[in-house]
C-alpha cells in the first residue's frame, strides 16, 4: 500500500455497516449514511470542538461515550448514537443549557427558528428540573446593525469561530470561565466601538439562538442564514470548483 | 490595533515596562509568548491593567479578544490590583465538600469581604479560585502564596486569624 492510499477504516454505527476514511469523524460518517447525531455547537465548514457534549455516542464494549464531532473511528467500532443512556444526557444537557440563562421563546427574536428551541422539541424536553438562574446580562446595541444578547447565549462559540476561522478578524472570544463564561468583543467593549470588526454579520448568522441579531427584527423574525458558510471555506481554501 | 515589525513604545516611562520587554523579546515576539508575557505583568505591577493587555496586543500581534480572553480565564492574573495580603480560597468541589463555604462565610463576617473584594485600606483582598488542581489538599487556601491544605474549617479561620496578626 502506498503511503498515500487512504485508509479505510469499517465498524458499525447503530447496527449499520458503514467505513470511513483515515481523516473523517464519527460524526461525519453518520451523517454521510442518513444517521442523525445531534448537536449544537458543530457547524459544517467551523472546526468541531465537542463543548456541546449533545453528540455523544457510545461505544460497544466499552462504558465509555465519546464526542462524535471529534471522536475517530475505530476498525471494528459498535457505536451506538440513540442509547437510552445518551438520551437521557442530552435531555439534561439542553434542560441545563434552559435553565443557565433566559430562553424564554416566546419573546425571543429567533422564536421558531431556533436551534435551541428545535432540540428542545426533538429530545422530548417539555420541563426544566433545575432551577432557572435567569442572570441578568447587559445587552450590547451599540452596533450599528447588530445586537448582542448575552441572556441567550449557549456560549457554543460559533461565532468566535467564524470570526477567527473563516472571516479572520478573531474580534470575538470568550472571557471568565465556568458560570461566569461570556461572549466579549475586542477588550471587553462596546461591539459598536470595535476596531477589528469588519461588520461582516456572519457571527450573526452561525448562532444557533437569538443572541446574536439584526437590529429591527422583531420576534420570530430572525431567521438565520448560513449557507454561505460551506461555500466561504472552500473559497477561502482555494478550492473553486 | 497596529500591524508592525516595529517595536512599540510602553504606555509609560516606566522600568517595570523594560522587564516586561525583555520577556518578549526572548521569545522572538511571538504571538505564543501571551501567558509568559502577562506572568510577566503579573509579577512586576501586581495585576495586569487595560493598558497592559493593549501593549501585549499590540507588541504580539495577538487579537484583542484573545489577550482579554486568557488573562481573564486565569486565576493567576488579576485585572484590577489587589491588596496587600491576599488570600485565595478554592472553591471547586472537592474543597467546597470540604467546607470552603463556611470559610467564605467567616471572611464575610471578620473582615467584611466579599470573594474579589480588598478592604478599603488596601491591606487585605479574598479572592477565590475554581479548584487550584490540589483536590487532595482540599479544602485548600493560599496565603501570600503559600498553599495551606488539610485544615478544618476551624482550624483554616484560626490560621487565617494568625496569618493576619502576624502582619502588625
Amino acid at each position: 500500500m502506498s503511503p498515500t492510499t487512504p485508509l479505510i477504516k469499517t465498524f458499525t454505527i447503530d447496527g449499520k455497516p458503514v467505513s470511513a476514511t483515515e481523516d473523517e469523524t464519527i460524526l461525519d460518517v453518520a451523517r454521510q449514511n442518513g444517521i442523525d447525531i445531534p448537536t449544537l455547537c458543530n457547524l459544517e465548514g467551523l472546526t468541531p470542538t465537542g463543548q456541546c457534549r449533545l453528540c455523544m455516542v457510545e461505544i460497544g464494549g466499552t462504558n465509555r461515550m465519546v464526542p462524535s464531532c471529534v471522536a475517530k473511528p475505530d476498525e471494528g467500532m459498535e457505536i451506538v448514537t440513540d442509547s437510552e443512556r445518551l438520551l437521557k444526557y442530552r435531555r439534561m444537557i439542553v434542560e441545563l443549557l434552559f435553565s443557565e440563562r433566559n430562553h424564554i421563546c416566546a419573546v425571543c427574536v429567533t422564536n421558531g427558528h431556533c436551534e435551541l428551541q428545535a432540540m428542545a422539541q426533538r429530545l422530548g424536553v417539555d420541563h426544566i428540573r433545575y432551577g432557572y438562574l435567569h442572570p441578568r446580562f447587559r445587552l450590547d446595541g451599540s452596533h450599528p446593525r447588530y445586537e448582542v444578547d448575552h441572556n441567550r447565549c449557549i456560549l457554543c462559540g460559533r461565532c468566535v469561530r467564524v470570526c477567527d476561522e473563516i472571516e479572520g478578524a478573531h474580534t470575538r472570544d470568550l472571557r471568565n470561565r465556568g458560570i461566569k463564561t461570556l461572549v466579549i468583543t475586542d477588550f471587553d467593549g462596546r461591539w459598536g466601538e470595535s476596531a477589528t470588526c469588519t461588520n461582516c454579520g456572519k457571527c450573526v448568522h452561525v448562532c444557533p439562538t437569538g443572541a446574536l441579531a439584526e437590529k429591527g427584527k422583531s420576534v420570530a423574525e430572525m431567521a438565520k442564514q448560513r449557507h454561505f458558510l460551506p461555500y466561504l471555506v472552500m473559497r477561502r481554501k482555494g478550492l473553486k470548483k | 490595533m497596529l500591524i508592525t515589525n516595529r517595536k512599540i513604545a510602553p504606555p509609560a516611562d516606566d522600568k517595570r515596562w523594560k522587564i516586561v520587554d525583555v520577556t518578549m523579546r526572548k521569545q522572538g515576539y511571538s504571538p505564543t509568548a501571551l501567558i509568559e508575557t502577562l506572568h510577566t505583568i503579573q509579577e512586576s505591577f501586581g495585576h495586569v491593567s487595560g493598558e497592559a493587555l493593549e501593549y501585549v496586543a499590540n507588541s504580539l500581534n495577538v487579537p484583542p479578544s484573545k489577550v482579554f480572553g486568557v488573562a481573564t480565564f486565569y486565576n493567576l492574573f488579576n485585572m484590577i490590583p489587589l491588596g496587600e495580603h491576599v488570600i485565595s480560597l478554592c472553591t471547586g468541589t472537592a474543597c467546597y465538600v470540604k467546607g470552603a463555604g463556611e470559610v467564605v462565610e467567616f471572611m464575610r463576617e471578620e473582615y467584611g469581604l466579599e470573594m474579589g473584594q480588598t478592604t478599603p485600606d488596601g491591606k487585605l483582598s479574598f479572592v477565590v479560585a475554581r479548584c487550584v488542581g490540589a483536590c487532595g489538599l482540599a479544602p485548600v487556601m493560599i496565603l501570600d502564596g503559600k498553599v495551606v491544605g488539610r485544615l478544618s474549617p476551624d482550624q483554616m479561620k484560626t490560621r487565617i486569624r494568625e496569618w493576619m496578626s502576624h502582619d502588625e
